[in-house]
């Protein structure tokens, strides 16, 4: 029964969106405790995957019991285990801020929150690089529909954008498949791996092009620069919960890349372009935090800093470097996460219309049974919290002590320097450093404009919105705590992907 | 038959490369079904271009590879139509609320500076 276990994250997820579709939206009491409770179990299979991937039993899934390489297989390894939980927490969240207001802006939010995480687990868990693209495109239409969520015409418009670009890199992505189907003859990334090494030469010349377009396709994904451009306007423009979710989508690209890259080519050719990739989003990332005049595009930004952070950690480093960046990946999502639902209660602050609003809707005596349940609470402690968490989010983001992002940066700054202390090393390091300072100028400007500015309106805020953001800051903080054993789990984790070989040998039970 | 299908190909995807990045958004539209054939038939042909062979193999005929098309990348191709066909009706409907909601059908959501 419990072998099962490793295709109930994609599932439960297809099951309880499949349920919600049916209740309606009148009974939003059950549709938010049913999405709840499935969100919550789903964390806790995420959990038990995570311990189970420590023990010496198989991983592997074979669905329908057809054997690898001809049927589909799932692979639920510690890296996997690893991104299902990141995703599950993030999923768990934002449910949890939604019910505060957005859940209600429009129909079907649980629904497709579902679907994403069908997605986003199926994209972690597969082992079948066509299943990868199926589950990229249940992802990214899920994706679509939050990033329209809530309406309007700049969401309209920067979703158009998103939309696109994305088609355009999902076709990208089929043409790789396919060009490595032609050459190898198989979609089973173990079993590419295999025949990839015993290619003629003028065969690998194609198997290296195919991989090489996949990769393009995984690079627009994560927003590396020059392919990163759709990324801070599309993110700045969805609705809170939505942006938070969205915020592991760049990192379903890295995860892409450093399995496979890894697992067929290990971790040979292409690091430079990788390296360079990297540190060309770094530096472009930087540029857009400095400048950027709303926090939404500052938190977009600060995504694509963490995007090039790793994409220049798994071009340069081996495999102490590769464990490092999956830490400071796993850090780096839930304080952005976290500083994405920030935004909202922040802005509210400051929007001048929607004060209005309510002063309108108070004065017709319009009643929405909202305001009764409302659990709010004025300055000061509303206006603490919210400084409190802004501090402790820029501090994961920029990477300064006490927090993990500090943990992050020196445990790959040491894996980079003490590995090969080359000149691109020394560079990331200065990139690395740098992109700090900037991330810390860009935070103080914004939090001195916000907090010290003299006509502040105190926000009203909820209990439902503040907890989801205080149980991801606490997650930063844990992670920090945790910081040994966790860096020891994954440490494990990444000398398994740069030695693939145990891999292939599991998925293809030889 | 190994030329056609290869100049096939190009056609339909330089058509739907020009075709998006054209500036109106029902152009965009049209170059990623364009883009979306070319891919189809891209993956049709990973399992080689032979006529008149069955996808499965014959009881009667001996399991030989080359009496017998692939059928992967005819399932592969399956699914890449369905998919992108629901992405283009998802797109289509943006399209229309862009051009409801921003009065243009660029796909900026407003006209350049003349």
């Amino acid at each position: 029964m419990i072998e099962h276990l490793v295709v109930a994250p994609i599932v439960l997820p297809l099951a309880i969106a499949g349920a919600l579709l049916l209740v309606d939206d009148r009974h939003h009491r059950a549709k938010a405790s049913l999405s709840l409770a499935g969100a919550l179990a789903l964390l806790g299979i995420a959990a038990l995957l995570v311990a189970r991937a420590d023990l010496a039993t198989t991983h592997v899934y074979r669905l329908g019991g057809w054997p690898a390489p001809f049927g589909i297989v799932l692979v639920a390894d510690r890296l996997s285990a690893a991104m299902v939980l990141l995703a599950a927490a993030l999923a768990v969240s934002a449910l949890w801020f939604s019910l505060a207001r957005w859940h209600r802006a429009g129909p079907h939010f649980h629904t497709f929150v579902h679907f994403l995480l069908a997605g986003l687990n199926g994209a972690f868990l597969t082992g079948d690089v066509f299943n990868l693209f199926v589950f990229f495109e249940l992802l990214l239409a899920a994706s679509y529909a939050l990033a329209l969520y809530g309406g309007g015409a700049q969401r309209v418009r920067a979703s158009l954008h998103y939309i696109v670009v994305n088609l355009a890199a999902s076709l990208l992505f089929l043409i790789g498949v396919s060009l490595v189907y032609g050459v190898t003859g198989t979609l089973n990334m173990a079993d590419i791996a295999v025949r990839v090494g015993a290619l003629a030469a003028e065969d690998r010349v194609l198997a290296e092009i195919g991989i090489g377009v996949l990769a393009v396709a995984f690079f627009i994904k994560s927003g590396m620069w020059p392919l990163g451009f759709w990324l801070a306007p599309a993110y700045a423009a969805a609705s809170a919960p939505a942006a938070a979710i969205f915020s592991i989508l760049t990192k379903v690209g890295i995860y892409a890349v450093l399995r496979l890259w890894l697992l067929v080519f290990g971790g040979t050719s292409g690091a430079e372009l990788l390296a360079f990739g990297g540190m060309a989003t770094l530096l472009y990332g930087v540029v857009g935090m400095l400048a950027s005049q709303r926090l939404g595009v500052l938190a977009g930004y600060g995504l694509l800093v963490s995007s090039g952070t790793l994409l220049a950690a798994i071009g340069l480093g081996g495999a102490s470097a590769t464990a490092a960046g999956l830490y400071y990946l796993g850090v780096s999502t839930l304080g952005v996460a976290a500083f994405f639902l920030l935004i909202e209660l922040v802005e509210r602050a400051r929007e001048a219309g929607a004060d209005v609003l309510a002063v309108t809707a108070e004065a017709f005596g319009v009643r929405t049974d909202e305001e009764e349940e409302e659990v709010g609470f004025a300055v000061p402690a509303a206006m603490a919290f919210l400084g409190l968490a802004f501090l402790a989010c820029g501090l994961v983001i920029s990477g300064l002590p006490p927090l993990g992002g500090f943990l992050a940066k020196f445990a790959l700054m040491h894996a980079l320097l003490r590995e090969e202390a080359s000149i691109t090393a020394w560079s990331v390091s200065a990139l690395l450093l740098g992109s700090g300072l900037a991330a810390t100028v860009a935070f103080g400007r914004a939090g001195v404009r916000i907090f010290w500015a003299s006509e502040r309106v105190p926000p009203t805020i909820r209990l439902a919105e503040i907890a989801p953001i205080a149980a991801l800051l606490a997650l930063c903080v844990g992670l920090t705590v945790l910081a040994g054993p966790v860096l020891d789990y994954l440490g494990a984790g990444a000398r398994v992907l740069h030695a693939p070989a145990a891999y292939i040998e599991e998925v293809l039970g030889r | 038959m190994e030329l056609i299908i290869a100049l096939g190909i190009g056609t339909f995807a330089g058509c739907g490369v020009w075709l998006m990045l054209r500036p109106r958004t029902f152009q965009v539209v049209l170059g990623l079904s364009f883009l979306s054939y070319a891919v189809n038939l891209f993956i049709f042909v990973m399992g080689w271009v032979r006529g008149g062979r069955p996808p499965f193999i014959e009881p009667a005929l001996p399991a030989d590879a080359s009496a017998f098309a692939d059928p992967l990348p005819q399932a592969l191709v399956l699914t890449a139509i369905v998919i992108a066909f629901a992405t283009t009706a998802l797109l289509l409907v943006v399209l229309l609320a862009a051009r409801g909601l921003t009065g243009t059908d660029h796909v900026d959501g407003e006209e350049p500076a003349e």
